[in-house]
This record gives C-alpha cells, sequence and structure tokens, in this order.
C-alpha cells in the first residue's frame, strides 16, 4: 500500500511529477496552494471581488467553481446551452444540480432560446468546424454576460494541460503572435472583461482526482466535436513524453511563464477593438457591418436544426454512435 | 475482475492479482490520462487488483 508523502495515511493517487503519492486530504491541500500560487503570481483578481465562473459541466469549470467558493470568494457560474444533443442536456443537468447542492448562483444563456440556433446548425450553415462556431459563440456571450452582469473578472477552468497543448501547438508553428499573447490573463479593455485561467498550475489528472474526491458528479463523457482533434493529439503527445520522464509537459509550460514570457511580452496585454458592432454593440474591427457572432447568428439562425451527427467526421460519428447511438439513432 | 472503460462505455473481464498500472499498460492507456477507480474508490497506480475487484479506468483528458 503506498502511502500520502505528507501524513503517512493510505494514498489515493500517485503524482509522477511530484514523484509522491497523497492521501485525499494532502492532494487537496496541493491543488488549493497551486491555485492560490497562481492568481497570487498572476495578480488574478483580489479577496472580494465578484468572480464569474465559465461552467461547462466538466471537470475542470465544476472544479474550479468548487475551489474558489472554498477559498472564500464570490463566485458565481455561467452555462451556454450550445445545442450539442444529449451531451449538452447532460451537461446542463450536471452543472444545475452542482449549483443546486451548494446553493450557488447559476446564470445560463441558451443559444437555440436566445439567438435561434445551435453548434451543430451554426457549423453547417456557416461551413466553419464546429469547435470555431462554438468558440465564437462562447467568447461573445461570456464577455457580454460578464460585463452586462456587473462582474469583476471571468474565470475559466484552463488547465495545465489545456495550455501546454496550446503553447506545443504554438510553437510548431512558430506563431510568435499567439505566443506572445498566451498568458493566463487577459487585460479588460475597449468592450472585454478580465479573464483569467486560475487552474493553470494543476494538470487535467489532478483536476479529475480533486472532482473524486470532492464527490463532483461532472460529465465523463467528452464532447461529441472533440474525438480526435488536434488539441487532443498534441496532449496526448504530451502525456507520452511525460510517461518517459515526468514532469516534462509541467516544466515545458511552467518553464514558459517564468523565463519566455518575460522575454516576449513587453506589457500588459490588453484586449482592443476600435469599433462596436451596430447590431448588439460588441467590441468589433469595423462599425460599418455586424460582428462576428451577429453574421453567425443571421446565417445560422435561418438554417433548418441539423442534429449532431451530421456534422461529425466518419472516426467521430463511430465513436458518437457507440456513445449516445441507441438513444438518437 | 471486471474493468470497466468509457468512451464508449464498455466493460471486460480481465485477470486480477496484477497492478493497476500493468493493466493500464496493457489495454494500451497512459498513466497521465487516467485515474483509477477500485470499487469505487481512488486508487494510486500501483494499487494490486484482484480478482472480483470492480475496476473503472476513467479517462482526464478533455478535448474541448
Ligand atoms: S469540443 Fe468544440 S464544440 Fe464541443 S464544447 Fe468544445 S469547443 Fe464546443
Ligand atoms: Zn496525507
Ligand atoms: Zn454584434
Amino acid at each position: 500500500m503506498s502511502k500520502c508523502r505528507s501524513c503517512g495515511d493510505a494514498a489515493v493517487v500517485d503524482l509522477p511529477r511530484h514523484n509522491a503519492n497523497f492521501c485525499a486530504e494532502h492532494l487537496q491541500q496541493l491543488c488549493v496552494r497551486q491555485v492560490q500560487r497562481a492568481i497570487a503570481d498572476h495578480s488574478m483578481f483580489e479577496t472580494d471581488a465578484r468572480v464569474l465562473v465559465a461552467v461547462s459541466g466538466g471537470k475542470d469549470s465544476l472544479a474550479l467553481w468548487d475551489m474558489l467558493v472554498d477559498l472564500g470568494y464570490r463566485a458565481d457560474g455561467l452555462y451556454i446551452g450550445l445545442g450539442i444533443g444529449e451531451y449538452s442536456e447532460e451537461s446542463h443537468r450536471i452543472t444545475s444540480v452542482f449549483a443546486e447542492e451548494r446553493g450557488l448562483t447559476l446564470h445560463t444563456v441558451d443559444l437555440r432560446q436566445e439567438h435561434g440556433f445551435d453548434i451543430p446548425t451554426a457549423a453547417r450553415a456557416t461551413r466553419r468546424v464546429p469547435c470555431s462556431a462554438c468558440g465564437l459563440s462562447k467568447r461573445h456571450i461570456f464577455d457580454r454576460e460578464t460585463i452586462r452582469l456587473g462582474y469583476d473578472v471571468l474565470a475559466t477552468g484552463h488547465n495545465l494541460d489545456d495550455e501546454a497543448a496550446v503553447l506545443l501547438g504554438n510553437t510548431i508553428r512558430w506563431d510568435v503572435e499567439y505566443l506572445t499573447r498566451q498568458y493566463p490573463v487577459l487585460e479588460a479593455g475597449h468592450g472585454f472583461p478580465r479573464k483569467v485561467k486560475p487552474l493553470v498550475r494543476l494538470t487535467e489528472r489532478e483536476m479529475a482526482a480533486w472532482c473524486v474526491v470532492r464527490g463532483i458528479d461532472y460529465v465523463v463523457e467528452e464532447c461529441p466535436m472533440a474525438i480526435g482533434n488536434r488539441h487532443s493529439g498534441y496532449k496526448e503527445t504530451l502525456n507520452q513524453l511525460d510517461e518517459r520522464s515526468p514532469g516534462t509537459k509541467a516544466s515545458f509550460y511552467l518553464g514558459f511563464l517564468d523565463r519566455m514570457v518575460p522575454v516576449l511580452r513587453t506589457g500588459p496585454d490588453r484586449q482592443g477593438a476600435p469599433e462596436s458592432c451596430p447590431t448588439c454593440g460588441a467590441p468589433s474591427s469595423s462599425s460599418d457591418t455586424a460582428c462576428s457572432f451577429c453574421r453567425l447568428e443571421a446565417t445560422a439562425s435561418s438554417h433548418e436544426p441539423v442534429p449532431v451527427r451530421m456534422v461529425l467526421n466518419r472516426s467521430a460519428r463511430r465513436a458518437f454512435d457507440a456513445q449516445w447511438g441507441e438513444e438518437e439513432a | 475482475m471486471i474493468v470497466r472503460l468509457r468512451q464508449p462505455r464498455r466493460e471486460v473481464e480481465m485477470a486480477g492479482g496484477r497492478a493497476a498500472h500493468a493493466v493500464l499498460h496493457d489495454l494500451g492507456l497512459s498513466r497521465e490520462g487516467h485515474l483509477i477507480i477500485r470499487n469505487g474508490t481512488l486508487v494510486p497506480s500501483d494499487t494490486m487488483l484482484e480478482e472480483g475487484d470492480i475496476v473503472e479506468i476513467r479517462p482526464v483528458i478533455s478535448g474541448g
């Protein structure tokens, strides 16, 4: 039986990058310290800030919300109904139960109800890949609601694996502009809220373990659109490196923050757009034409609804049928 | 022992008496990409899994 490095009790998880095992209590202590450190190191927000957490029903965003509340922050949640079939229904149910059980405030925006379209339909109608239509919609709505509801900051559940995968992609392409902007804080700017990523010092496996030991029910199944995308491929590659040499993934990303960011950055990264969208008022590159979200909405909301399965490639469709097949056939 | 896998959800029967990381290895799964939950409790990868155990191998990678 392996023992906890901190107290010697029976361990529940091995964390190879720390070359140690931890019990449930000391796993939680480790996670909380990493979040506190990220918040402090990057001056993410003050203790009395009103924080809006972007929640999806997955492990990261629910763990983040749980931790912030536990640390005494005033944190509410915002869930966006993306209309991705049963996956979205399950995500909404789990997020609502999480909030209700803890007496937390959850705001909800449903794309179909409020904007007349869902992600599969938007993807088909605009011939974008689903994740591109989805990312655009989520950014627009999270930004808008954070400002409209008067929150000081928007917190998202991006973890170390997410950021390391993005960093690997940016490095492979030597995309200097993206590398310069890759940072866990985005300052507020013309029409944009301040955005932070408090989980960047914690791995995906640590977040999942947090949820298990805290008894948090989360959506384990992936979004059907994520299957086989490039981002997942980068994550697997990094995990293979980590398997051979534990800690590689963390040192790749945390070393970037410590040593490369100071070289690349010349000042705080302010978001900005010079004009406002004539339709919705959101920041935009031009005041003559509607913003990209309004254009997406105009095209997608006049298209007849498209089921999820129709916008999946062949391998994703096979996985989708095996997962949800009988119900949606 | 019964091993429960996800994405898609399925169950396989495997011989017990082996460490969890060996089972992961045989299934071609990475340690960093999974948690082991034995009979409802989270356990480290060096835990011996026994005949009669119900083992969930839970993937932790999300692609969104
Ligand atoms: S995987 Fe793509 S479509 Fe699914 S929630 Fe994430 S960004 Fe949206
Ligand atoms: Zn301990
Ligand atoms: Zn607009």
